[in-house]
C-alpha cells in the first residue's frame, strides 16, 4: 500500500520536475521531492495525578486510554506513529530520578495496531511530570529524514522538574530548523498548566486544547494526527546575511530563517529582464511580545537604492505578521541593458518584548520567493481600450451621423458636378 | 458611381453585422455567471469544500467562492483558508463561529476576520463587521468583510487587490485566559459579485498572485476559479462598444439617407 503510494508520489514528483523543467518560472526549492511519510509521536503524561476521576465520571487515565485506542484505530496508513510516556515507571520521591522518567512505549514507525493497543493498556498512573525531558526525548525519536514531524503532548499538570523550562525546551527544538510542531492538550487544566502548554504550542507553531470530555480528546488527537498526514511543503532553511554583500542567493521557493528583535536579514534574488519578482515574508510571534509590532520587507539594488517595499504593522494577539512586494523588471534597464539584475531583499521587524523575555533564538521567518513572467508591457488602456457608458454611445452615434451626412453630401456634390459636365 | 454607393452600403451593412455578431459573441460569457450555479452543483462532488482549516499561510485550506468551508478547532487557534478571486470581483467573506457552551466560558470574547492577498499583504475591508465581541451568553458570532474590487493590474508600489489567492484568517483576539483551548466550530464562505466594466482599470498581471511553491501540493484545483483565470478578458465594455458601433452605423445610414431628400436625383 505504502509502496504503491510512494510510487504514485514518485511519478507525481517526476511530472512536477518535468513541468518545472519546461517552465522556468515555477518554483524549484521547497518541493516535496521524495517526501518521506510523516512522523507523529504522542507524548502521554502518566503521572500520579492522572488517577483523578473528573472526565465524564472516569479517571483521566481511562479517558486517555480510550482516546488512544480510537486514535490508533483511525491513524492514516502513511503516518508513522510512536508513543512516549512520562512519569510512567518511577513512583518514588527522588526528584532526580523522577525527572528522568520518560520512556518510549512504542517506537516511531509503521503501526501495528494490536501491539500499540496492548502497550497502551499496560499503563498505570505513577510518577512525576517531566515534560521538558520528555519533549527532548520525543524530538530525538522523530529525528532524521525530511518527514513532517509532530508531537502531540497530553498532560494534566505543569512540569514539576524546574529549572528546565519546557517552554524553552520547545523553542530550542523549534530553532533546530527541523520543522517540528508540538500540539498540546491539557486535561482539566489549571492556570499554570494552561500557561505552560500555550507557551509550548506558541513556540513551535502548534495549538493548545483544553480537554473537558473523552470524545473531545479523541477527536482532537485524531484531527492532529490527520493534519500531520496532509501534504505540506517544507521550507528550506537558509540564513540571511547582515548586509546585501555576501547574502545567500535564493531561487523561487519557500525558505525559513530566524530573526531576533530589531535584526536585519538580507537575501539576494536574481531577476531577468521581463520577469517579475514576488516576495512575501511572515515573522511569527513565537513568544510573549509587546503589544505593537511590525515587519518591513524592502527590495533594493546592489547599491542600496530602494526599489519597492512592503510593510505591515499590527497590535494585539497574533501568530504572524506578514507583508509582501512585487517588482516587475522592465524588458530593458534604465541604462538600456538587458542583463540579469541582483535584487537585495531586506527583512526587518519592529517586535519588542518585556525585559525578561529571551531574545535568542530569533523569531521564525518564512520567506516565499516567486520569479514569474512579468506583465507584457505597460499600457494605460483598460479592457483593450474598450469604452463604456451613454456618452460613448452618443459620441459614436453623432460621429456616425456626421460621417453619413458628409458622405451623402459628397456624393450628391459629385453627381451634380458630373451632371454639369 | 453606383458601384461606390453599393460598396458603401455593403461596408456599412458589414460593419453593422460585425457589430451585432460582436454583441452576440460577447453576450455569451456574461450569461454564464448567472447559469453557473448548476455547474457548481455538478462539480461539487469532485471539488468538495474543506472540512478542516489550515494553521498558517502554508497550510491554508483552499475553497471556492460560493462554497462553505468548515472546521472544528480550539479557541485560540489561528484558522486559515484560501480562496481564489479574479479581476472585477468584489468579494464578501463571511465567517461564523459556534462558541463553546456558555457554562464553560468565563467572559466575553472578541473574534477577528483578516484577509490577506496572495503576497500575504493584509487587505482592508471596505465595510463589514471584521471584529466582533461576543458576550458570555452568546451562542455564535458572525463576521464579514467586503474587500475592494479586484483589479486586473496595479503599479508595483500599490497594495491594490490583484487576481490570485486570498487568505482568510479567523481567530480570537481577546478573551479571558481560562477560555483558551475550548472547542469551537467555524465556517467561512465568500460571496462574489462581478462588478463588470464599470470598475475596469488598466494593466494586467503576467500570472495571478498564487505562490508557486505552496500551490503545487494541497488540492490544486480549488486554488483556481472554476472557469480559470480570466485576466480581465471579458467585461461588459465589449457590449457597450459594440452597441456604439451599431448605433454609429445606423446613424451613418440615416445621415446618408437625409442628404438624398425624398427621392433620388434623376440623372
Amino acid at each position: 500500500m505504502i509502496t504503491r503510494k510512494r510510487l504514485a508520489a514518485g511519478v507525481c514528483g517526476l511530472l512536477a520536475t518535468l513541468t518545472v523543467g519546461l517552465s522556468p518560472t515555477t518554483a524549484t526549492a521547497g518541493e516535496p521531492a521524495a517526501k518521506e511519510s510523516p512522523k507523529v509521536e504522542l507524548v502521554l503524561d502518566v503521572s500520579g495525578s492522572m488517577r483523578a476521576t473528573d472526565i465524564d465520571g472516569k479517571s483521566r487515565m481511562a479517558a486517555a486510554k480510550q482516546a488512544f485506542n480510537e486514535v490508533i484505530d483511525a491513524v492514516p496508513d502513511e503516518v508513522r506513529l510512536g508513543i512516549r510516556t512520562l512519569g510512567a515507571t518511577y513512583p518514588g520521591d527522588d526528584r532526580q530520578l523522577g525527572c528522568k522518567d520518560t520512556k518510549q512505549l512504542y517506537p516511531v514507525g509503521a503501526l501495528n495496531r494490536t501491539e500499540a493497543k496492548t502497550a497502551v493498556a499496560t499503563l498505570a498512573p505513577t510518577g512525576w511530570t517531566p515534560i521538558g525531558p520528555a519533549l527532548l526525548a520525543a524530538a530525538d525519536d522523530l529525528n532524521g529524514g525530511n518527514a513532517t514531524r509532530r508531537i502531540v503532548l497530553i498532560t494534566d499538570g505543569e512540569d514539576t522538574c524546574a529549572p528546565l523550562d519546557p517552554c524553552e525546551v520547545a523553542r530550542d527544538i523549534a530553532a533546530k530548523g527541523i520543522h517540528l510542531v508540538i500540539d498540546t492538550l491539557g486535561l482539566v487544566p489549571d492556570a499554570k498548566t494552561r500557561e505552560q502548554l500555550t507557551c509550548i504550542a506558541e513556540a513551535t507553531g502548534g495549538t493548545y486544547t483544553s480537554v473537558q470530555h473523552t470524545d473531545q480528546l479523541s477527536g482532537r488527537v485524531r484531527q492532529l494526527v490527520d493534519r500531520a498526514a496532509d501534504p505540506v511543503v517544507t521550507p528550506v532553511a537558509t540564513q540571511g546575511a547582515q548586509q546585501c554583500q555576501g547574502a545567500p542567493r535564493l531561487g523561487p521557493g519557500l525558505y525559513s530563517d530566524r530573526e531576533s528583535f530589531g535584526e536585519h536579514r538580507w537575501y539576494q534574488v536574481a531577476v531577468k529582464p521581463g520577469q517579475e519578482l514576488r516576495a512575501s515574508v511572515s515573522i511569527a510571534a513565537d513568544r510573549a511580545v509587546n503589544n505593537d509590532y511590525g515587519v518591513l520587507l524592502r527590495a533594493t539594488t546592489l547599491h542600496g537604492r530602494e526599489i519597492v517595499r512592503g510593510s505591515e504593522a499590527g497590535d494585539g494577539r497574533t501568530d504572524v505578521i506578514s507583508s509582501g512586494l512585487r517588482y516587475p523588471k522592465g524588458p530593458v534597464d534604465e541604462d538600456g541593458e538587458r542583463s540579469t539584475e541582483t535584487v537585495c531583499l531586506q527583512v526587518s521587524n519592529s517586535f519588542s518584548a518585556a525585559p525578561g523575555v529571551k531574545t535568542t533564538p530569533g523569531m521564525p521567518v518564512e520567506l516565499t520567493i516567486d520569479v514569474v513572467d512579468g506583465p507584457d508591457g505597460t499600457s494605460d488602456v483598460a479592457s483593450f481600450g474598450l469604452g463604456r457608458g451613454w456618452w460613448l454611445l452618443l459620441v459614436l452615434a453623432l460621429t456616425g451621423l456626421l460621417a453619413g451626412l458628409v458622405w451623402g453630401w459628397l456624393s450628391r456634390w459629385r453627381i451634380s458636378v458630373w451632371r454639369t459636365n | 458611381m453606383r458601384a461606390v454607393r453599393v460598396l458603401t452600403t455593403a461596408l456599412l451593412a458589414g460593419a453593422a453585422t460585425l457589430a451585432l455578431a460582436g454583441t452576440g459573441v460577447a453576450d455569451t460569457p456574461s450569461a454564464s455567471p448567472g447559469g453557473g450555479h448548476d455547474k457548481d452543483k455538478g462539480k461539487a462532488a469532485a471539488d468538495a469544500p474543506p472540512t478542516e482549516a489550515g494553521t498558517g499561510f502554508r497550510t491554508a485550506a483552499p475553497f471556492r467562492p460560493g462554497q462553505r468551508a468548515t472546521a472544528s478547532a480550539s479557541t485560540g487557534d489561528y484558522l486559515y483558508w484560501t480562496v481564489p478571486l479574479d479581476s472585477g470581483q468584489r468579494a464578501t467573506v463571511k465567517a461564523s463561529v459556534t462558541l463553546p457552551e456558555a457554562a464553560l466560558r468565563h467572559g466575553a470574547s472578541t473574534w477577528r476576520l483578516d484577509v490577506y492577498d496572495g503576497l500575504r499583504r493584509r487587505q482592508p475591508c471596505v465595510y463589514g463587521a471584521q471584529t466582533v465581541t461576543a458576550d458570555r451568553a452568546a451562542a455564535s458570532v458572525e463576521l464579514n468583510c467586503t474587500l475592494r474590487t479586484v483589479r486586473p493590474g496595479a503599479e508595483m508600489w500599490s497594495d491594490d487587490p490583484l487576481p490570485g489567492s486570498y487568505y482568510v484568517r479567523l481567530t480570537v483576539v481577546g478573551l479571558p485566559k481560562e477560555d483558551l483551548g475550548l472547542p469551537v466550530k467555524a465556517a467561512v464562505e465568500a460571496d462574489v459579485k462581478d462588478t463588470g466594466g464599470a470598475f475596469g482599470t488598466d494593466g494586467a498581471l503576467g500570472t495571478p498572485l498564487v505562490t508557486g511553491a505552496v500551490a503545487q501540493t494541497r488540492e490544486g484545483s480549488l486554488r483556481r476559479p472554476e472557469d480559470g483565470w480570466s485576466g480581465g478578458q471579458w467585461s461588459d465594455r465589449w457590449v457597450w462598444t459594440a452597441a456604439g458601433g451599431v448605433l454609429a452605423a445606423l446613424a451613418g445610414v440615416l445621415g446618408h439617407s437625409l442628404t438624398r431628400g425624398a427621392g433620388r436625383p434623376r440623372p
